[in-house]
């Protein structure tokens, strides 16, 4: 996996608690089986009419958040499915970080393997971010996870809280599997262990 | 491991030349783009067909044990483990798919992951995790004969909204839950993810181990009585302190029926559309005012008033054998209304056979509904089954999300009981008024 740096991004306004991982990538484009290329149908139904056409009033389809890297939402975000074909459609539409008031459990874990990074601000802050965005076309943020901080043009700084070893693994771009095989003897100690799982398949 | 969430994983296997640690401890079935019309299981989709042939050849691959639609032995994972005697209490239980919650009913820690959470497992059999907050949901009092566990858990949804199990593992607790079968008990575990919670449990009990005795995949008999000595380990005791407690009265509770677009939007079925005008919060009033447009209703109109297009029955949350039987009581002998769609998907073929011994593919075929093979089917509608545009249908399902059952199409969430008399009526009816 790559390594996360610091970056400078749009950011786009999508003001909707509740949005489902069904809503990111629905169902018809989950039969792919690869993870590239699911960018062109995130949020299929907002983002496009029943002809396949932008519609216009979606931000996404709007300059300049076409080009947007920071995606701004209300609570509970990525609930329902654990498809993780909806970080793989976010990461590969442009997007490297999500705020949220709130994420799903399944949805916050997923963003993590993929190098995206989501952020959890307290709700008045996420509501602060949303009058920004409504007061500055094309409003952008620094996103810098090494300090844990958001900083805008105006002398705006938001700190905000990572779990330790999550960050230091989107930094490093660390492989999660190198990580735990280095802890075979452990696996191999419990596997004959008496308190093992016996075969079930077999 | 299903077909959808599973290909990726294994690709990252060969890419890094690695192994599936444990084949003996994965099994995997087809169930998300498996055709369900018995008289054309041909899947023309030629992506659908895709996914489904390269999980055969990954399962060929890697030595993985696949109920599969050559065989007839396949159905939705979650139906399928659990009749098989795969799943155990005490064991932790992961799959790439959100309502992987449902096997709690186990007693066992089971939770939905990602593909790359997948690929983790198999090349390590462990996954890196942080420990959940505990959560105790006590139901206190006794529900009516008529009410279902999919009432009591769309209820307790409605009750803590669709966060409020986030971060949490739920043990439900309390004389109606240890009152209920364990078909009902994986309904209740189903749905903790629409609560939020990845993982839901019910202590293991003598409900549990009779279940369990004689199943393929369970303990021996000699070896089950050791086992059940180590399960009764497994208890939580009492007095527990959990990170959070909820009471909820369920004596008296009425059928519950979703008005919206998220499954804590639910009420009684002997209420109305309720008004987005007296949500506090204007958020609220703002994503209940969208649900309603949605779902083309407006506040103030009565749940039995609503009509129906369709009535789907079936899924992981409502597609076992007390679900089929449930329905068919209510629909022996009469007719499906006029114009209405009705269908039962079996959870499993296992279960179809079931159902067909029982004689209850005849009810339903008598009484007008189409009696499929097994699948996800319209509950995500990755194959032919699915909603049109503006179309409404009563649904056993778990999800009531926008385009969740077919672009356009509104779902709203029911038990086998009131899905079934919402067929014949067509129209939302209060089953306790049938008695």
């Amino acid at each position: 996996m790559e390594a996360f740096e610091t970056f400078d991004g749009i950011v786009a306004p999508l003001d909707r608690s509740n949005v489902d991982t069904d809503a990111i990538i629905p169902k018809q484009f989950l039969k792919r089986v690869r993870k590239t290329g699911f960018g062109a149908y995130l949020f299929f139904e907002w983002r496009f009419d029943e002809e396949g056409e932008p519609k216009p009033d979606f931000v996404l389809n709007r300059e300049p958040y076409d080009r947007a890297s920071i995606l701004l939402a209300r609570e509970n975000f990525g609930c329902g499915s654990s498809r993780e074909h909806a970080p793989w459609a976010l990461k590969d539409f442009g997007f490297k970080t999500i705020i949220a008031p709130s994420f799903a459990d399944i949805f916050y874990n997923n963003c993590f393997k993929n190098g995206l990074l989501p952020i959890e601000l307290p709700a008045d802050r996420v509501k602060q971010l949303f009058a920004l965005t409504d007061k500055h076309q094309g409003y952008r943020l620094t996103v810098d996870l090494e300090n844990q901080q958001l900083r805008d043009e105006h002398d705006l700084v938001i700190d905000f809280g990572v779990d330790p070893e999550r960050k230091r693994r989107l930094l490093e771009g660390l492989d999660e599997i190198d990580l735990t095989l280095k802890l075979e003897d452990k696996i191999a100690a419990y596997e004959n262990s008496e308190r093992a799982p016996a075969p079930i398949m077999n | 491991m299903h077909e959808v969430t599973s290909p990726q994983a294994f690709d990252g296997l060969r890419v890094a030349g690695r192994q599936v640690r444990r084949p003996d401890l994965t099994a995997a079935t087809m169930d998300h783009n498996v055709p369900t019309d018995p008289d054309d299981m041909e899947i023309r989709d030629p992506v659908s067909r895709k996914q489904i042939e390269t999980l055969r050849e990954n399962c060929k691959e890697f030595g993985i044990k696949l109920f599969a639609l050559e065989n007839n032995d396949h159905g939705v994972i979650h139906v399928v483990m659990p009749e098989h005697g795969i799943i155990q209490p005490g064991m932790t239980v992961v799959c790439g798919d959100s309502h992987t919650a449902t096997h709690g009913a186990f007693g066992a820690l089971a939770f939905g992951i990602g593909t790359s959470e997948i690929e983790h497992v198999l090349a390590t059999q462990t996954l890196p995790q942080n420990k959940p907050k505990t959560m105790e949901i006590r139901l206190t009092g006794q529900p009516d004969d008529s009410i279902a566990a999919k009432d009591l858990i769309l209820y307790i949804i409605r009750e803590i909204g669709t966060s409020g199990g986030t971060g949490y593992a739920i043990e439900y607790t309390g004389e109606a839950v240890q009152n209920t079968s364990m078909e009902e008990r994986m309904t209740l575990c189903n749905m903790a993810i629409e609560a939020g919670a990845r993982s839901g449990l019910v202590a293991p009990d003598q409900t549990t181990y009779d279940y369990l005795r004689g199943l393929p995949y369970s303990p021996s008999e000699e070896e089950l009585d050791k086992k059940i000595a180590e399960w009764e380990e497994l208890k939580t005791d009492s007095p527990a302190a959990y990170d959070r407690k909820v009471e909820l009265p369920v004596d008296g509770l009425a059928p519950q029926v979703s008005w919206g677009t998220n499954p804590a939007m639910t009420v009684d079925v002997n209420d109305t559309v309720p008004d987005p005008s007296n949500l506090k919060r204007q958020e609220e009033r703002q994503e209940a005012q969208r649900a309603l447009e949605y779902m083309g209703l407006k506040p103030g109109e009565p749940i039995t008033g609503i009509e129906v297009d369709t009535v789907f029955i079936g899924s992981c949350t409502n597609g076992r054998l007390e679900d089929l039987r449930q329905a068919a009581e209510v629909v022996e002998g009469k007719t499906v209304a006029n114009n209405i769609r009705a269908m039962v998907v079996p959870g499993s073929q296992l279960v179809k056979k079931r159902a067909e011994k029982e004689g209850l593919d005849e009810i339903f075929l008598e009484a007008g509904f189409q009696w499929r093979n097994s699948g996800c089917s319209m509950c995500l509608a990755m194959n032919p089954d699915r909603l049109e545009a503006g179309e409404r249908c009563a649904s056993t399902s778990n999800r009531n999300f926008e385009g969740r059952m077919g672009t356009g199409g509104r779902t709203h969430l029911v038990s086998p009981r009131t899905a079934a008399a919402t067929a014949l009526a067509g129209h939302f009816v209060d089953i306790r008024k049938l008695q």
